[in-house]
């Protein structure tokens, strides 16, 4: 015969509440449920969407916007121009082979013409591994340029969709001639629909992407606007970029501890700081939730306590025949958790069903939800959210039960 | 033998601005197979007695065996252990417990003693049957009279076959007739050799008992035997 027994029979013989009572009860349990889980799923929803909007512009990425001095160096006085050139980048990509990628961009307004639409549009000259670097991936029917285009200085252009779409609407862009600075350009590619985070300059489906060459010889310039690295491994592009400043500094003539010589974008640092920043917004919406569901937590304890006050001759009759005070407190413990447990079930099913209803909605034409994403219930989310249900219903009930166990039998059982 | 044996018990009341003392020095030695009425008018400290004699509540001083057992210093675990094996309560408003059938109430202090479920529910059967009710296993405490209630509050009384029966005006809240097949149900109950005290104003009740203590501002006034 053990306790487990006997709490059981006690449990299963016990009154149940009224039915209202219960509905009521499991209701805001239910309700504050709903609500901590509605609020992870869209911080998660949101998470996975700006990350995947902040891999958009490319990973393992740094920007480098070549500047002036604030150091003298060996000699020369703070406050020159470092202008690196585009054969640098080949300098670079010789010295540290170890980098993924190196580009540079040499960047301009220009009028572009098709028809009788025309633009005034940001062309960007650069190296052709820009195109897998910063993820401007072709729509079907295109491509990128590649290295011949670079090498023979080919007159050819790449748009990003939006620009595109404003100057051939419906037309196929790819293997139309565009006039760009009055000079003839052949279509080669549209750049796939993307929602981008970070951006220099300004977004990538406003501009036009052409050889570093071609730019070079078409536009009469040489000195690269922005320099742009990729690194294997995220975790060394600390070093690399001190690397970098190390072998550039003596070349340009900067002290390579100079950091307004050649302020730089780390993208694999503001990726880190981004998810800090993440993880608190997810921090704060599931205190909101709990808090919700603490509420409703609260609203079970008082209806025990209510029910404990109701019972009190049942406690006091059941003690005056020797219960102990665990069979008294258990028992009104797993009825709170039973209620607790019983709307968390019901708030998880909702939230489910809601979450399931909102990935029919597309997100991808609309601008403010391919920001915010869809709201997403990930296992975590749900081991969190069973976690503080339980811990709710275990406090609602075992206050009110202690109560119970605190019960003077003697002083319960004479009078009506 | 003596079962119950009291020895200048004291218990005070401490509401917080004044002390109440309720018991002041009772000496009682009930022994087995008696039937003690306990009288006194309210006020008289007679409840409280009955609490310390039921295990109820613990005395302030004094010393205390039930059935060989010292109750002092023990905790309340322990005393709802003691209450159980030896103690059956009968009391006034019954205290069935009310959305459970009559045999579950019956089985309610073997649970708490241990047996297992097919012995409960045979001794169960069978005390209800004993009292006269072994039609009415499956009634709840709300589909019987206030007879047939305490009927079923002195089987679960005897469930744990207890050193004592403790009742706590047993007939006050039923009529004559009731209150009549009662007082022969405890009287049976002496006759097959149980020890009961009894806590009552009625003197036809009193007046069946073996022995009659009369209690009055918190002493033993009158202990004289029928």
């Amino acid at each position: 015969m053990s306790d487990l027994h006997i709490i059981y029979t006690l449990f299963a013989g016990s009154a149940r509440l009224q039915r209202k009572r219960a509905y009521l009860t499991i209701a805001a349990i239910a309700w504050g449920t709903v609500a901590i889980l509605m609020l992870l799923a869209f911080g998660e929803g949101l998470r996975r969407q700006l990350d995947k909007n902040r891999r958009s512009t490319g990973e393992n990425l740094a920007v480098i916007w070549p500047s002036e001095t604030s150091k003298p160096y060996k000699g020369l006085p703070a406050g020159r121009s470092i202008r690196p050139r585009v054969p640098d980048v080949e300098f670079i990509r010789d010295r540290m082979p170890e980098l993924r990628a190196v580009h540079g961009e040499m960047q301009s307004f220009r009028i572009v013409v098709y028809g009788r639409e025309v633009k005034n549009v940001r062309i960007i000259g650069t190296n052709w591994t820009y195109g897998e670097s910063r993820k401007h991936y072709p729509q079907a029917g295109g491509r990128f340029f590649n290295a011949d285009d670079e090498e023979q200085r080919r007159r050819v252009i790449f748009f990003g969709d939006d620009i595109a779409k404003d100057l051939f609407h419906d037309e196929n862009p790819v293997g139309k001639t565009v006039m760009v600075a009055n000079s003839p350009y052949l279509v080669i590619g549209v750049m796939q629909h993307k929602t981008q985070m970070g951006m220099y300059g300004g977004p990538d489906a406003n501009h036009a992407v052409i050889p570093i060459t071609t730019f070079r010889a078409q536009f009469g310039r040489e000195r690269l606007n922005q320099l742009v690295i990729t690194v294997e491994d995220p975790t060394e592009m600390k070093s690399e970029l001190k690397k970098l400043n190390e072998l550039l500094g003596p070349k340009f003539g900067y002290d390579p501890s100079d950091d307004r010589a050649m302020p730089t974008w780390d993208m694999v640092k503001s990726a880190e700081t981004n998810k800090k920043i993440l993880i608190g917004i997810q921090l704060f919406l599931g205190i909101v939730g709990a808090l919700t569901l603490i509420i409703g937590g609260v609203g079970v304890a008082n209806i025990m306590y209510a029910v404990v006050k109701e019972r009190t001759r049942e406690i006091g009759v059941k003690m005056a025949l020797g219960a102990k005070r665990r069979w008294i407190i258990i028992p009104f413990v797993a009825e709170g958790l039973v209620y607790t447990l019983i709307g968390g079930a019901l708030g998880i099913t909702i939230a489910t069903l809601i979450v399931a209803a909102l990935s029919f909605v597309p997100i991808e034409s609309n601008r403010v939800l391919s920001f915010l994403g869809r709201p997403t219930l990930s296992p975590m989310i749900g081991v969190a959210t069973s976690g503080i249900l339980g811990v709710i219903g275990l406090l609602a009930g075992y206050f009110p039960a202690r109560r119970a166990a605190s019960v003077d039998p003697a002083a319960t059982l004479r009078y009506e | 033998m003596p079962i119950i044996e009291m020895r200048q018990i004291r218990k005070t009341y401490d509401t917080g601005k004044v002390k109440v003392d309720a018991l002041k020095g009772v000496d009682l030695q009930i022994d087995k197979g008696e039937m003690v009425a306990i009288v006194g008018p309210s006020g008289s400290g007679k409840s409280t007695l009955m609490n310390l004699i039921g295990c109820l509540d613990t005395p302030s001083d004094g010393e205390y065996t039930l059935g060989g057992e010292n109750v002092a210093g023990v905790t309340r675990d322990q005393l709802a252990e003691i209450r159980n094996r030896r103690v059956g309560f009968v009391f006034q408003n019954f205290n069935l417990l009310p959305h459970i059938t009559s045999l579950e109430n019956v089985e309610m202090p073997m649970l708490f003693g241990g047996l297992p479920v097919k012995d409960r529910r045979e001794r169960a059967t069978e005390l209800l049957e004993r009292v006269g009710l072994g039609e009415r296993v499956d009634h709840k405490p709300t589909e019987l009279s206030g007879g047939q209630m305490q009927r079923v509050a002195i089987a679960r009384a005897l469930a744990m076959n207890p050193d004592i029966i403790l009742a706590d005006e047993p007939t006050g809240n039923l009529d004559t007739t009731a209150g009549g097949d009662i007082m022969s149900l405890f009287t049976d109950l002496w006759k097959q050799g149980r020890t009961l005290v009894i806590i009552t104003h009625d003197p036809a009740l009193a007046q069946r008992a073996s022995r009659v203590v009369e209690i009055r501002d918190g002493v033993v006034m009158r202990d004289h035997t029928n």
